[in-house]
């Protein structure tokens, strides 16, 4: 590799460092993102000017019809569907990584290391394939869960973690053979067998993990795809993969331990999945008293007429029923009135870090009444009416209030301290962690029942 | 027990401690009532009215002062006033003990137990006893009734047949009690009124009363206890200042009400301020008892300076006797029924009532002034922290247990990273050393990522991930024909990732705006 290309890639990494800082607030973000433009752009143009990298015939349609498709995909997608999105293209990254580290061990011209440096290659080689294929099913299950496809409930097969135990132990021992004895047969078979093993095991880890922990599998497989890069990086030598993939895999991690704080849990027990799934053992024992008092559309229009200041909390709730846009014309209606509004957001809120800030942007809802759950918490009580939009577990008082609840402990919006708060909800049926909700019988809690873009449109309707 | 009335002897002062209604109230908490002669008159009280509520009128000053168990008035008593009064009486009045410790010494000595209508507490409970914001109500009133006064023009804008009337424009700096009765009365008679306080709170309360709230670019929330503001930065008083400067070119008439507890009014308003304002500019200064808010101010005069009229009245409640004498007499009553709950005529001072206990200043010929804190305040403090000490011992136990777990973690990792630059080649060590290095970075970056921007942040990486394409590009020459098929496909796959990752990014950053 020639010096001026080294010097290119140490150009492309300084842009992605840049790019990721871009990210920290909104006035530098669009410049971030063109950083990173650039820095790709930098990247693989100094990759195809290497004189070692000659079929221009195979590169370029490749490059081309993955650039088109990619288009089509990011044009096309609506906000709800982002988790999907960002799923489906991790697991791109982890089949990518697995490809290429098969051709690392089938490619001829990189056979000519021997002692240590060769079995740390067969080590990288080894392992880019693992990362890579536990990233490849494990995303795609994601994207079956948050698309539907696949039933959010968690799978939890009898013996599940021993399972898991043994593909790992298996796959060590057949690394100390491969490593020993390569380009044999039998360790290009136990190669295979690992990467059947290693995409069973991402199968089965993401598949026990319910539905509402996707955000932390998804920044989790969103870090995995990183590491997965950065053990080709190993593999090839090439220093701007390991860069990239450590920014990626440190990225992952540091949002899946955000989101893990969200929801007052431990890292492994979102890992080791199971969560909500014994949905009896806080609902049906603990008799919650009172009774949900219902409201009709008339009623809600009527007391946001009256208020002074209001907070919405919306919930994964409001992108199921798309409701972002009817929520934005109910805040502009508010706003004209008089009326504060604001937005109280839950870390958790949604199927992905950040999607209610993403959605309630595509719906122009200013970003600076937008607010994250520790600014607005103290401000409920000073607020007269509250409208929780298919939000649940993230404004149940019993994770403050019940040491006992299975979700003791969880950071909530203290939604309850505002005069009125309204719960639009399809039903009373309890969320995901399958925890009852007392807010629903509060004294000062009314339900208006029923599809949540339906119901705000009467609202608007009758206001 | 007899209450006794005296007129009030202070120059200017025609208010007076009692009203007929709150004769009527007192008799039936059980009190005889006895009130000078004349006292009431100047507050269209006559005698014949009194005693119809059943009041002794009494001609004597010091028969009045000999038989009175409790003495009401409304202002602090004079040097005479004092050596009339006989040990043990009661005297509730307006007294500002901080201003006089001479005088609370001297009604200490003469065993007199004072009450202090300006230092009952402004809790909630005792709202219905402060006198202080019932004077500052009826001041905000009178100070804007002053000012159209003197303001040659209408308050209120008008479209007549002789042509247009702009309205007036009111600026009222510091929005309390007075502050928001000015902001009220102003807007009332039509003119457009704008606020201006330190404290941020106020905002909702400016804006239901009708005025504007005016802000400067800096961020310092002025609130102090007891519902009062606080002293402000130097920052924050020089941008307060280009406020004023800029509003004094427009605005006709000026309202300030700005005190802070114990110290003298600050000086808002400006000699240059004043000479920026328009011809026949009126400025109300209610803070002129303490010094003035207005550089220009006389204290009890009205003067005209650079065509800028200023009224500097320290007796503005005073000038709406009726309405003050009635309501302060109120306040007088709500106080005594809290200190006398059984209705038999006698008051009991009770220490451990919060808001009796705030306003007792001397009691047995002790001096109790100042009061303990209160412990409720209309507004919400800082949220008071009493677990902070508890929670010291504690973060530091864990220092100490997280001081020994970090060498050992430190250790662990020494001892492994000896054994890697042991046994690994010198180019793999090189590629390991950038890979520590760039964890150490991404970690510093994505921790400042804003919340909101996690999406944003994940495609941006997701596409960024893409960079694997490189490691394809790299492969896709080999020779080896399989390993270019594999080659192409990730390519391909890769391709995806960037373009898609990075036009959606973009696409969602777009959508963002403030």
């Amino acid at each position: 590799m020639s010096g001026v290309v080294y010097m290119a890639y140490l150009l492309a990494a300084v842009f992605f460092i840049l790019s990721l800082k871009g990210l920290s607030s909104h006035e530098t973000s669009k410049a971030g993102n063109t950083y990173g433009m650039a820095g790709m752009a930098i990247a693989i143009l100094a990759t195809i000017a290497d004189p070692s990298v000659t079929s221009y015939w195979i590169l370029v349609p490749a490059v081309a019809i993955g650039g088109y498709i990619g288009m089509q995909r990011a044009k096309a997608v609506e906000m709800t569907e982002m988790p999907q999105l960002v799923a489906l293209l991790h697991s791109f990254v982890g089949l990518a990584a697995i490809l290429i580290s098969w051709g690392g061990y089938i490619d001829p011209g990189m056979g000519h290391q021997t002692g240590a440096a060769l079995t740390i290659h067969l080590v990288e080689i080894y392992l880019g394939i693992f990362i890579g294929a536990v990233t490849f099913t494990g995303s795609l299950v994601a994207w079956g869960k948050l698309n539907g496809n696949i039933s959010g409930k968690p799978l939890t097969l009898p013996f599940r973690h021993g399972l898991n135990a043994i593909a790992i132990v298996l796959c060590l021992l057949m690394l100390s053979y491969f490593v020993n004895n390569p380009h044999t047969g039998l360790s290009t078979f136990f190669l295979l067998v690992m990467t059947v093993i290693a995409l069973a095991i991402g199968l089965h880890l993401v598949a026990a993990i319910g539905g509402a922990d996707m955000p932390v599998v998804v920044s989790m497989l969103n870090s995995y795809s990183g590491w997965a890069a950065a053990a080709t990086g190993f593999m090839l030598g090439n220093d701007l993969l390991i860069v990239v993939g450590a920014l990626v895999g440190s990225s992952g991690a540091i949002l899946s331990y955000i989101m893990c704080k969200g929801m007052n849990r431990s890292f492994i027990s979102v890992i080791m999945g199971g969560f909500g799934t014994d949905g009896s053992s806080g609902g049906g024992e603990s008799e919650i008293e009172g009774e949900a008092v219902p409201i009709t559309s008339q009623e809600v229009a009527s007391e946001l007429d009256q208020a002074k200041s209001v907070i919405i909390v919306p919930g994964f709730g409001m992108a199921v029923a798309h409701a972002q846009q009817a929520v934005k014309e109910l805040t502009d209606r508010l706003r004209s009135n008089g009326c504060e509004v604001r937005f109280g957001i839950h870390p958790v809120a949604g199927r992905l870090p950040g999607h209610m800030n993403v959605l309630l942007a595509e719906a122009n809802v200013p970003y600076d009444i937008v607010l994250e759950m520790d600014e607005i918490n103290d401000d409920f009580a000073k607020t007269d009416v509250v409208l929780v939009i298919g939000a649940n577990d993230t404004v149940n008082p019993d994770a403050m209030e019940k040491p006992d609840s299975p979700i003791a402990g969880m950071p909530v919006l203290r939604v309850w301290e505002a005069r009125t708060v309204i719960v639009l909800k399809r039903s009373l049926a309890s969320g995901y962690a399958g925890v009852e909700n007392p807010l629903f019988f509060r004294e000062n809690t009314r339900m208006l029942f029923g599809d949540a873009k339906d119901s705000l449109q009467q609202v608007l309707k009758d206001l | 027990m007899i209450i006794a009335i005296p007129r009030e002897l202070t120059p200017d002062e025609r208010r007076v401690a009692a009203s007929p209604d709150s004769v009527r109230k007192l008799k039936e908490l059980g009190f005889e009532v006895c009130i000078e002669q004349g006292a009431g008159a100047a507050s269209s009280f006559t005698d014949a009215l009194y005693e119809q509520a059943g009041a002794e009128i009494i001609q004597e000053r010091s028969a009045l002062f000999e038989q009175a168990n409790v003495l009401l008035k409304v202002n602090g008593p004079l040097p005479e006033e004092v050596e009339l009064l006989k040990e043990g009486t009661m005297l509730i009045s307006f007294l500002w003990p901080a201003q006089h410790p001479d005088l609370l010494k001297k009604l200490a000595e003469k065993k007199i137990n004072v009450l202090a209508m300006d230092s009952v507490p402004r809790i909630s409970r005792a709202q219905k006893m402060d006198a202080l914001s019932t004077m500052a109500n009826i001041g905000g009133y009178r100070a804007v009734v002053e000012a159209a006064n003197v303001f040659g023009r209408f308050l209120t804008g008008q479209i007549t047949a002789a042509g247009k009337i702009p309205p007036a424009k009111v600026l009222v700096i510091g929005a309390g009690v007075a502050g928001l009765a000015a902001i009220g009365t102003a807007k009332s008679m039509g003119a457009i009124v704008r606020a201006f306080d330190t404290r941020a709170e106020v905002k909702q309360q400016v804006e239901s009363m009708g005025g504007e709230f005016l802000t400067v670019d800096i961020q310092e929330d002025g609130a102090g206890s007891g519902g009062y503001a606080k002293e402000m930065s130097k920052e924050f008083i020089e941008a307060e200042m280009a406020l004023f400067r800029e509003q004094a070119r427009e605005v006709d008439i000026v309202i300030t009400t700005a005190l802070i507890p114990g110290k003298p009014a600050p000086k808002l308003w400006q000699a240059d301020a004043v000479q920026a304002m328009k011809e026949g500019s009126v400025v109300v200064d209610m803070a002129a008892e303490q010094g003035g808010n207005c550089e220009l101010t006389e204290p009890g005069e009205v003067v005209t300076k650079d065509g800028v009229t200023i009224i500097g009245y320290t007796n503005l409640a005073s000038r709406l006797p009726g309405q003050a004498s009635s309501l302060y007499s109120q306040n007088l009553v709500h106080l005594l029924a809290e200190m006398t709950p059984e209705k038999d005529g006698q008051p009991v001072i009770d220490m451990e009532n919060e808001a009796i206990r705030g306003a007792t200043v001397v009691k047995d010929g002790e001096i109790t002034w100042p009061p303990p804190p209160p412990k409720l305040t209309a507004a919400p403090p800082p949220k008071p922290e009493p677990e902070k000490p508890k929670a010291e011992p504690v973060t530091k136990e864990e220092k100490g247990s997280n001081g020994r777990a970090v060498v050992a973690y430190w250790v662990v990792a020494g001892a492994l990273l000896y054994w890697l630059g042991q046994s690994s080649p010198p180019a793999f060590l090189n590629h390991f050393m950038v890979f520590v290095l760039s964890i150490f970075i991404g970690w510093q970056v994505i921790w400042n990522v804003s919340h909101s921007l996690h999406t944003p942040l994940m495609s941006v990486t997701n596409a960024i991930s893409g960079i694997i394409v490189v490691g394809a590009l790299l492969q896709v020459s080999s020779g080896s024909f399989i390993v270019s098929v594999l080659a192409f496909i990730s390519i391909l796959l890769a391709s995806i990732n960037i373009v898609g990752g990075f036009l959606v990014t973009k696409r969602m950053l777009a959508m963002f705006r403030r």
